[in-house]
């Protein structure tokens, strides 16, 4: 890409010891140098540095050198870009919305309504085994998890498990840091306040006979997050910690009742917790809310089959024209299914050709130009 | 002429201490000095001199407790300070806030603390000088003890006594008022006021001159009434009066200011008059100039379009978020915040307050560091300035000094220099080339032999240089290339004038200190005619003398002859000091004889000047020498002659011909032979006529305060009784002395000054002396005209010439002149007019002596400048004070003026004329580089009217080169300030003398020289040069780097911030318009004062487009910076395109990479910071011309800072830092794959533009500088042959074999620029 030479300094450095015609010099060599010593007092110092003769890389971009690199980069970008879309190409992904817009779907009746854990399922149907491992997200979107305001409300130090932050919240959470009648409310803030609660349960369905798919809810979350940045206050049980404060308003249940079946996923180490206090970085997001647990018939993934989502349908995104699913996707080295990388690997490298196919032509106009 | 004018220089004048002024009662117009041991007891309250400053100093600006707020108001008068101090603020209002809000404070109370300890520092280091100084040691007159006693400086107060010693620093200005110097004299060297190495003559005030015994403080009891503390060091008024009640004027001669260095006096005592801030010398002590440079002019208006592109942004997210509010009506979705209340915000209101959090967030899009990297940068490249070898120099040991700190970007654009011409383009080393004496021309030829042959032995000893130099370098030459650089070498060396550098080294090792004194300057070699006659008049003057004849009878012509030498020895300021010990002036005192004649004539001087005019004692004297010379008996018998004259300082008769014979200083015994007298002059060409006198045998040998000793042929050691002198001025042109001639008793007037005025005052034929009047009304008519013709010769020669002419007073009309000038002299309003109006009384009716020619050599390397300047496109105005034909002369010698160029001279002031020539010069366009314009004082003066100006400047810019002449100061600046507001272009005045300063402070770049006419301009320029040659590097490398490098470090600096912030811009789009950033608030905050600072100050600093080489080579690389092209008002706009599309691609990559994951706002918003951060480096490193070692280290170290500051704080504190919550984020991210190929294509893919069409632009259409660049690529030999034919024209077409397909272009490009300059036939060129 660029020409490479070290700049030589090709002046020679005056010497101070400029040798004279014998006729001139009439002081002696030795002489002159104590004279030099005593007299030049202001002689700047002859450094590369200070006469601005550092060696130095000087690159030209000139065609020449340009159209090699520009074709180099181009093949190797081309090369990545074709590995990452293959790669990209064998990620199985399946995505099932739930909101329940139209009339036809399952949940739609849920979505009307404002019962409490409405009941609704999904049916699909796998060809082919889904390989796995399958990770279970859901998916919201025009859902502004990166709203400012959103973002900042909530109390780091409470959610570190400081008491004294539990019964006087911070501002941050303002509104959400005390009810009506001024409890505190733990945890605070909006984030934790409309956290995600439909939960789902999924059942294969072989030959007439329903099997429940096991679902692992452990590790779902980040490991800092569970062992270093959420603690629960260190008081047992638990629930004595929330004397004399509120679950948040939207909340059916406490935190500290948050998951029944497991007790050390209570608090604010519970998995599900922890993956929604994770802001998403843009409105259309999912979240990961379950692994296919790699046991038994699903050692190798979904085979295939007829599977129900069973809902507990309680989130509204109606309101703000949202939308919910559920999605199932394997993961390559590189994430998830994303082929855009692929693509756009693809597309730079051929741009990075065709320029130096573009300059290789004005080169050679320009190499042989008209006879004038 | 002297050219030390007594003008006031345009010191910019520096308010007194105001806190001094404050206390005085009323505010008169002088200041009254008592002496303190008076009212000793009476401390405090009763002391007459309370109110005046004492001698403590304070430089600094600040106290322990003032520090805090005084600096801090000081850095708030930026406004960009306050700006980020605002929206710092704006950060704790809850509401609006987007960091936290201490964290937001972090950059601007960087900013200002990296200021604040600067200012600390530089203000301490004041305090400990000033404490240094304070506490330095002197010898204070007590009364209690009735002794000096020693004080620290500061002590010292208004009226005190202070006994001096010699070679001590004097603590406050003091006037004299006793010396150990039999003459009541005290020397002081001046230096480190105005430079000047010169020693001066300070005089004891006239009424304490004759007190035998040592000075009695405690008999003193006058009092002094002086002018007001001011900053002029050249004038000082007052009087003094005693308890008689008689007045005495005290004068700048009696003031020895602080600062100076007592010389050659044992001892002095003198009363403080002026204090600490109130001295003379702290009243000049300004501070380093502030000016704003073009380039920084041009980048505040943009830093305005960024405010503006702020603004719209802003306003742009309010309006964007307000709508999203609103799209939501009533029913709020869960992710929104209630207002603390618990009610829902208007959408209105949001906005609202969504814009002031957008300012918040996007602030650094004005950038905040700018201003300290702009700062830091010039820093660096002043430092770069000043260590540059090829500006220093060696004779002088000097470098450039850089005393404006903030405009070496404006070296780089200049468009129009103005030059002096003396000392600038000249050495102003003055050679004493031929005069004419009563109109019969001696033409020197020996001596222009002389002047000659040194020129060849400098040209052949540089010979001898380049040879040993160069010639190793040129062994891959070919033999025919490299003989015809020799031939080409040589040629240039013929046309020289100069060469007198090696000469001038030679004389600097001789001997330092002593000024005008190269061996050049001093050995002239007589002309044998007029030595011939000068011995034969002053034989006949001795014999007349031994015969007691009157000396009127000496034949006019001879007489004439005779006192054109004396004129010349004596009219004049020189000091003649010894060269063993310069410092020290030769003392003719202290024997025997000196009570009899040195006394004497002192003292009879005075009570003349009191009582009246009445004989003299001098003649006495010399009647009472007996007959001695009767070994004279034949005054023709000129070998005898000389044989005795020579024998004079040996012989016994010695006191036979001189009443005074030379005894010596007690201390020291060097030995007197006129050889070895020194002379220190204030102007060169005062020395060069001395020794030109005293190649003539007539010699000046001391000169006291009120005689000068000059030892003439024959006549020996005579003494002239001085009686006044009237020193030069630029108005008058011309100095006079009042002398009382030994021999013939009669009160003399010499003067000296430029022709035209001397010419003027000449007296009409008709009154001339009337016992020869038949003869004489002719011959002297005649003589007049001779001189001007041979005047006429002179200035056409490029010498500068001066007429010398002489009056004889009767002591009647003497009388009368000198009663008024006394009035004058002890008057204190007005003094200055009054002396002015009584020389103009004196000086009329002048007879005609004689011309003089004075050569003054062209500084070493002017010519080549001066092209290679004009090369570079720039416009070269000589505006000078010297008359029309020696500028124009010496125009010609340094190639300012063309030979082939039709020459527009106005010399007639009327409009008609400026009219005729622009009509001459539009009707023939062919012309319009082949003019050059020249200009004397007179018309000029017409031209710059108001009604003219713009013909004036019509016709000055279609001419190549203009010469103003006979202009006075205040000329030269209304040229430069016309040529600056009219034609809107950059200025730099050069010059290096007092006439010069008010040019150098108009001009946008002023240069000083710091050369022989001492240190006035050096103190009002902005860059001061030990020689003219340098301007070259400074301009044409420095100003071109200074320049390239402030511009493209500014358009990236406009560039980086705006890619930075456009990428949350394009952000809001995602989330709401509601002011979210994905980027965390400490890499925003400290991206740009940490993370991409240093590279782009090291490439700001240290980059060079071309190598200074190609630059001097090829000056018209330095168009590029005339033409503002590095910063066009265009390219910052599309750079700021450049950088949307940029973030564009930075944002969108990672956007659609991660869209529809489960990736979290910093795990997203991370990479985009790293990415950001790597493009824009690699964007620099793209605009990076040359790559050092530290070009390298600065991006490795930024990347490296980066990563390591990331994983440090994503390591530490899980709970703080909010709203963000970065925790191990970066540490996850490392691990992910795809965090690396995002890096690897984002920064290419935004790249690809730029450099795609850098490459193109490169190929098919490079600038001229990257023309040059790619010349630097090439081979030093090929290199060095494409230059060398590049200066004549070539007409071949080019070989094929060229190693750059570019340099065909190149080629052409040379091609079309070389056409104009040369004109010879066709070159075959191969390689």
């Amino acid at each position: 890409m660029f020409r490479v030479s070290v700049l030589q300094t090709t002046d020679v450095i005056p010497s101070k010891e400029k040798s004279r015609c014998g006729r001139v010099g009439g002081v002696s060599r030795s002489e002159k140098m104590v004279k030099q010593e005593s007299e030049s007092a202001n002689r700047p110092d002859n450094t590369a540095f200070t006469q601005q003769r550092l060696p130095a890389w000087q690159p030209i971009l000139s065609a020449g050198i340009v159209i090699p690199g520009f074709v180099l980069i181009g093949l190797a970008f081309i090369g990545i870009g074709v590995a990452l879309l293959v790669t990209s190409r064998s990620i199985q992904v399946l995505e099932l919305d739930y909101t329940g817009d139209g009339n036809g779907s399952p949940c739609s009746s849920c979505s009307q309504s404002t019962t409490v854990n409405c009941k609704c399922s999904l049916n699909f149907t796998l060809d082919t085994l889904f390989q796995g491992p399958v990770f279970f997200y859901y998916g919201l979107s025009n859902y502004f998890q990166n709203y400012r305001r959103y973002g900042a409300s909530k109390d780091d130090n409470q959610l570190y498990g400081d008491l004294s932050y539990f019964t006087s919240p911070s501002s941050s959470c303002s509104p959400y840091d005390y009810d009506g009648s001024k409890n505190p409310i733990v945890p605070c803030g909006s984030i934790a306040n409309s956290m995600f609660n439909d939960t789902f349960t999924l059942t294969r369905t072989v030959s007439g006979k329903t099997d429940s798919v096991p679902l692992d809810g452990k590790g779902i979350a980040w490991w800092t997050d569970y062992n270093v940045k959420y603690r629960n206050p260190s008081v047992t049980p638990l629930k004595n910690a929330f004397n004399g404060t509120v679950k948040p308003i939207d909340w059916a249940k406490p935190a500290y009742e948050l998951d029944t079946s497991d007790a050390s996923n209570n608090g604010f180490v519970n998995q599900d917790f922890l993956v929604w206090m994770r802001r998403a970085a843009l409105p259309n997001f999912r979240k990961l809310y379950r692994r296919i647990d790699a046991s038994g018939d699903y050692q190798n993934g979904l085979p295939a089959g007829n599977y129900t989502i069973d809902i507990t349908y309680n989130y509204p995104v109606r309101v703000f024209n949202g939308a919910k699913k559920v999605v199932f996707s394997n993961v390559s080295w590189m994430g998830g299914k994303n082929e855009f990388l692929g693509i756009a690997y693809l597309v730079i490298g051929s741009l990075c050709v065709v320029m130096s196919v573009v300059m290789l032509i004005v080169y050679a106009k320009f190499k042989f130009p008209d006879e004038e | 002429m002297a050219r030390h004018s007594e003008e006031d220089a345009g010191m910019a004048k520096a308010p007194p201490a105001a806190r001094q002024r404050k206390k005085k009662p009323k505010e008169n117009k002088t200041r009254t000095v008592h002496a303190n041991i008076l009212h000793d007891c009476a401390k405090g309250e009763e002391n007459p001199n309370r109110h005046y400053a004492n001698n403590k100093i304070k430089t600094t600006k600040y106290t322990v407790l003032s520090f805090l707020p005084k600096n801090l108001f000081e850095q708030f008068h930026r406004f960009a300070n306050v700006y980020f101090v605002f929206i710092a603020l704006l950060n704790f209002v809850p509401v609006v806030n987007a960091f936290q809000p201490e964290l937001a404070l972090a950059p601007v109370v960087f900013i200002l603390s990296v200021t604040a300890i600067k200012d600390l520092w530089e203000d301490y280091r004041r305090h400990r000088s000033d404490k240094e100084i304070n506490h330095m040691d002197c010898l204070v007159y007590s009364r209690a003890e009735r002794r000096y006693v020693e004080k620290y400086w500061k002590e010292v107060r208004v009226g005190d006594f202070i006994r001096l010693r010699c070679n001590e620093l004097l603590p406050a200005d003091v006037l004299l008022l006793s010396s150990s110097d039999p003459d009541r004299l005290c020397h002081i060297e001046t230096a480190t006021l105005d430079g000047e190495t010169n020693l001066k003559q300070r005089q004891v005030v006239r009424s304490f001159y004759d007190l035998d015994c040592e000075f009695d403080p405690l008999k003193y009891n006058s009092i002094i009434e002086c002018e007001k503390p001011n900053n002029d060091l050249n004038r000082f008024r007052g009087y003094i009066i005693h308890r008689s009640g008689r007045r005495d004027a005290l004068y700048k001669e009696n003031l020895l200011l602080r600062g100076c260095t007592i010389r050659n006096t044992e001892e002095a005592v003198g009363i403080v008059i002026y204090a600490g801030h109130e001295t003379k010398a702290m009243l000049n002590n300004n501070g380093p100039r502030y000016k704003r440079s073009k380039l920084e002019r041009q980048m505040n208006v943009d830093v305005f379009w960024c405010v503006i592109i702020l603004l719209v942004m802003c306003l742009f997210a309010a309006v964007g978020h307000g709508l999203w509010m609103f799209q939501y009506g009533d029913n709020r979705p869960v992710f929104d915040v209630l207002s603390p209340e618990g009610t829902n915000l208007s959408p209105i209101m949001s906005a609202i307050y969504l814009f002031l959090t957008m300012i918040i967030v996007f602030q650094v899009l004005i950038p905040i560091s700018l201003f300290v990297s702009i700062e830091i940068v010039k820093i660096c490249q002043v430092y770069f300035i000043h260590q540059d070898m090829d500006l220093y120099d060696e004779e002088t040991d000097s470098h450039l000094q850089c005393r404006a700190l903030n405009i070496t970007e404006d070296l780089g654009q200049m468009q129009y220099i103005f030059s002096d011409k003396t000392g600038t383009l000249t050495e102003n080393k003055m050679v004493f080339r031929r005069c004419t004496v009563a109109g019969v021309e001696y033409s020197h030829d020996a001596n222009a032999r002389r002047l000659a042959m040194y020129q060849e032995m400098d040209s052949e000893e540089e010979e001898c240089m380049s040879h040993g130099g160069t010639l190793p370098r040129r062994d891959s030459v070919t033999s025919h290339q490299s003989a015809r650089v020799v031939l080409r070498s040589q040629s240039t060396k013929s046309h020289r004038r100069t060469g007198s550098r090696a000469e001038a080294k030679r004389a600097s090792i001789l001997s330092k200190h002593t000024a005008f004194s190269s061996p050049m300057e001093k050995d002239i070699t007589p002309d044998p005619k007029l030595l011939d006659k000068v011995n034969d008049c002053s034989s006949q003057m001795d014999f007349m003398r031994f015969h007691s004849q009157p000396m009127s009878q000496l034949p006019s012509d001879l007489s004439d002859i005779i006192d054109f030498f004396i004129a010349l020895t004596i009219c004049n300021t020189v000091v003649v000091s010894s060269p063993n010990q310069p410092r020290h002036k030769v003392t003719l005192t202290c024997s025997g004889q000196k009570h009899q004649f040195g006394q004497t004539s002192v003292r009879s001087k005075r009570d003349h000047l009191w009582t009246g005019l009445h004989n003299d004692v001098l003649p006495q004297l010399h009647s009472r020498l007996p007959g001695c010379s009767s070994l004279l008996s034949s005054p023709s018998a000129e070998s005898t002659l000389t044989k005795l004259h020579e024998e004079q300082p040996s012989g016994g008769l010695e006191q036979v011909f001189s009443p005074i014979p030379p005894s010596y200083d007690g201390k020291a015994s060097w030995n007197l032979e006129e050889g070895e007298l020194r002379y220190e002059a204030e102007s060169p060409d005062e020395a060069a006529l001395v020794y030109a006198a005293r190649a003539y045998k007539c010699s000046l040998v001391g000169r006291l305060p009120d005689q000068v000793i000059v030892e003439l042929p024959h006549l020996g050691k005579l003494s002239f009784e001085l009686l006044h002198t009237l020193g030069f001025d630029s108005t008058r042109k011309r100095m006079s002395v009042v002398v009382r001639h030994p021999l013939t008793d009669q009160i003399t007037v010499y003067t000296k000054g430029a022709d035209s005025v001397i010419m003027d005052l000449i007296k009409p034929p008709d009154t001339a002396r009337k016992f020869h009047l038949c003869l004489f009304l002719s011959f002297s008519k005649k003589i007049v005209c001779r001189t001007q013709h041979y005047l006429n010769l002179y200035a056409a020669d490029g010498l500068r010439t001066l007429c010398i002419a002489k009056k004889i007073l009767s002591k009647e009309e003497y009388a009368c002149w000198l009663q008024r000038h006394l009035a004058a002299e002890t008057a204190i309003q007005g003094r200055e007019e009054l002396l002015f109006e009584s020389a103009l009384r004196l000086e009329t009716n002048l007879h005609l002596l004689g011309a003089t020619g004075i050569e003054d050599r062209l500084q070493d390397g002017v010519p080549e400048t001066i092209a290679s300047l004009r090369k570079a496109g720039l416009q070269i105005w000589v505006l000078t004070g010297d008359k029309q034909e020696t500028a124009v002369n010496i125009a010609y010698a340094c190639k300012l003026l063309d030979p082939e160029e039709e020459l527009l001279t106005l010399n007639e002031a009327c409009a008609l004329l400026l009219e005729e020539s622009l009509h001459y010069i539009q009707s023939t366009p062919f012309l319009v580089h082949r003019l050059g314009l020249v200009i004397d004082g007179r018309t000029l003066a017409y031209a710059l009217d108001k009604s003219l100006e713009d013909k004036f400047l019509a016709v000055a810019r279609s001419c190549r080169s203009v010469l103003c002449c006979r202009s006075t100061p205040l000329q030269k600046s209304m040229v430069v300030k016309l040529v600056r507001n009219k034609l809107k272009v950059m200025t730099l005045a050069i010059g290096d003398g007092a006439n010069d300063v008010s040019m150098i402070q108009v001009a946008d770049v002023g240069v000083g020289i710091s050369g022989q006419e001492g240190m006035q301009a050096v103190m009002a320029s902005d860059f001061a040069l030990p020689r003219f040659r340098y301007l070259q590097k400074l301009l044409l490398v420095h100003g071109h780097w200074c320049y390239s490098r402030l511009a493209n470090m500014i358009l990236y600096f406009f560039y980086k911030n705006a890619m930075f912030v456009a990428l949350i811009f394009w952000y809001q789009f995602y989330c709401g318009f509601s002011g979210s950033a994905m980027i965390d608030q400490w890499y925003l905050i400290f991206f740009n004062l940490m993370f991409s600072a240093f590279p782009q100050l090291i490439t700001g600093t240290l980059d060079k487009d071309v190598s200074a080489e190609t630059l001097q080579q090829l000056p018209q690389l330095y168009v590029n910076g005339q033409n503002s092209e590095e910063y066009k008002p265009y390219m910052f706009w599309m750079n700021m395109i450049d950088a949307f599309y940029q973030s564009l691609v930075c944002f969108f990559i990672p956007y659609f990479a991660y869209a529809d994951s489960d990736v979290d706002l910093f795990t997203w918003g991370t990479p985009i910071t790293t990415l950001a951060l790597f493009t824009i480096l690699l964007h620099l490193g793209t605009e990076t011309k040359t790559w050092t070692w530290m070009n390298w280290m600065s991006i490795a170290f930024s990347i490296a800072l980066f990563f390591t500051v990331a994983l440090c704080y994503n390591a530490s504190c899980p709970a703080c830092y909010s709203p963000s919550n970065p925790y191990w984020t970066m540490q996850r991210l490392l691990q992910e794959p795809l965090f690396y190929l995002l890096c690897f294509i984002t920064p290419i893919a935004a790249l690809l533009p730029r450099f795609f069409y850098r490459a193109c632009q490169g190929t098919l259409f490079p600038s001229p500088v990257q023309l040059g660049r790619q010349l630097d690529k090439l081979p030093a030999d090929i290199r060095r042959n494409i230059l060398s034919l590049s200066r004549v024209k070539v007409g071949s077409p080019l070989c094929p074999k060229l190693p750059f397909l570019s340099l065909a272009k190149l080629w052409s490009w040379l091609d079309a620029h070389f056409l104009l300059v040369a004109g010879s036939g066709n070159i075959e060129v191969c390689f």
